[in-house]
């Protein structure tokens, strides 16, 4: 499979779980995992393009099919306009369900470049955070937004006002 | 474990007369299996198999997610998909996992209910058509003999004027339905109403199918009185997730005001 732009190769017990494949034998520990039951969405990464939650999915069945990690969405150094909107306005306390919040915001954004509230909250709603709550998070995700299509973002509502 | 992911359904069929257990968008049967409560000698991954996820008009290939019937499936199918998890598992989940686990509280059984949908199978020695009242069973059984894999889901050439899915669950976003329906309505008044979560299998409500199909333009008391032989006629019980009584009234209001978006 190719993983973040680099193909890999390895050996695995066919029981191995794409999660743990990446976090083990690549070290991509960014993923993380959480229920292992397909409620949290932490193990959140696209697989040919689409999100998919990594713990309900053996390595195996990922053979052939490009797969992208938390770790492949910033180029160059560069963080990703996703990451930078969470960064931006505060969408992570302990960061336990950010790098699935994140995948699933990148994966939205390429759908769908002005996401309305709702629509945010749905592309979302198979991701939980149990600590900063999904008002950050969602302004996260409009403020990428805004970056991605080239405008400046809308002040987070804590600013300005009275 | 071993497992084999043929490209062909012939050779998935043959796996499957081996014994092997059928693994397609794997999101109810790997929480089993991450929880050791199957351990499954041998698993046939059936996503690669093209066939399974053909889709031409009114027959929908097993290997189909949740997320292509979210956006191309009639009205109510579509509408039941929206609500089936969140992205990452519509993009696995398959409508023939959902068959094959056959749950209660399936959210694709009352479409398939509602329309009088088959399902059809095939093992090595061939294939049948079964109708979805043949093939649900009883709570998480369904029809399929050993050795026999779910290859598409057949609805009938023309479906209903209008049909409406609607669900009640406790949270409004990743929720297992504590009561899901599909209300239909044709041109000339015939109505149906299927419910899930309301019983050990997907139900029809006939006695409130007859009345309200013989109202052209139903009152108020019309309506009230579907919504109440709808509520009688389901069979619900009591779980972790909700009661009896609960799910017996949701039923009735869920029906009376899907058939109201139907008559709209
Ligand atoms: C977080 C989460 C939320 C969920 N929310 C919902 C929801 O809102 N509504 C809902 O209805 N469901 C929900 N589910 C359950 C599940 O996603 C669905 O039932 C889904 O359709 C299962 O499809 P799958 O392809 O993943 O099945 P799998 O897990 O691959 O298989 C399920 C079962 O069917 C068998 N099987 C699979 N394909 C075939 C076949 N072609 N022939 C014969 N047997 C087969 C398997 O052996 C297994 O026993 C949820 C699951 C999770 C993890
Ligand atoms: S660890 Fe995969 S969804 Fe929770
Ligand atoms: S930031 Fe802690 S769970 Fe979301």
């Amino acid at each position: 499979m190719t993983v973040n732009g680099q193909p890999v190769s390895a050996e695995v017990e066919p029981r191995t779980l794409l999660v743990h494949f990446l976090r083990e034998d690549l070290r991509l520990t960014g993923t993380h995992v959480g229920c292992e039951t397909g409620y949290c969405g932490a193990c959140t990464v696209h697989v040919d393009g689409e999100p998919v939650k990594s713990c309900t999915m053996f390595a195996v069945q990922a053979d052939g099919a490009n797969v992208t990690t938390i770790e492949g969405i910033a180029s160059n150094g560069d963080l990703h306009p996703v990451q930078e909107g969470f960064w931006e306005r505060h969408g992570l306390q302990c960061g336990y369900c950010t790098p699935g919040m994140i995948m699933s915001s990148v994966a939205l954004l390429s759908k769908n470049d002005r996401p309305s509230e709702e629509e945010i909250r749905h592309g979302i709603e198979g991701n939980l955070c149990r600590c900063t709550g999904y008002h950050n998070i969602v302004q996260a995700v409009q403020f990428a937004a805004a970056r991605m299509r080239g405008e400046e973002p809308p002040a987070a509502d804590w600013e300005g006002g009275e | 474990m071993q497992a084999f992911h043929p490209k062909t359904l012939d050779e998935a069929l043959a796996a499957a007369a081996d014994g092997a257990t059928p693994l397609a968008g794997g999101t109810d049967l790997m929480v089993e299996v991450n929880f050791g409560k199957r351990r499954p000698e041998m698993v046939v991954g059936l996503r690669r198999i093209a066939e399974l996820r053909e889709w031409e008009r009114s027959r929908i290939g097993s290997g189909v997610t949740w997320r292509r019937v979210e956006r191309d499936g009639p009205r109510a199918y579509a509408q039941a998909a929206r609500t089936v998890g969140s992205p990452q598992i519509r993009n696995a989940a398959t409508i023939g996992g959902n068959l094959g686990t056959a749950s209660p509280a399936g959210d694709g059984h009352p479409f398939l209910a509602a329309v009088d949908a088959s399902i059809e199978i095939a093992s090595t020695s061939g294939r049948r058509l079964v109708p979805w009242y043949e093939f649900f069973t009883g709570p998480k059984q369904n029809a399929l003999q050993p050795g026999e894999l779910i290859t598409a889901v057949v609805l009938p050439e023309r479906l209903p004027e209008r049909h409406e899915f609607g669900k009640v669950g406790v949270r409004n976003a990743m929720v297992i339905s504590t009561v899901c329906c599909v209300v239909t309505r044709d041109t000339e008044g015939s109505t149906t109403v299927a419910l899930g979560s309301v019983g050990p299998t997907p139900i029809r409500v006939p006695a409130a199918e007859e009345m309200i199909s013989a109202e052209p333009s139903p009152s108020d008391s019309a309506l009230g009185e579907f919504a109440r032989l709808v509520s009688e006629g389901v069979r619900p019980i009591t779980d972790h997730r909700s009661t009896e009584e609960y799910r017996r009234h949701a039923a009735g209001v869920l029906a009376r005001r899907l058939l109201e978006r139907c008559l709209a």
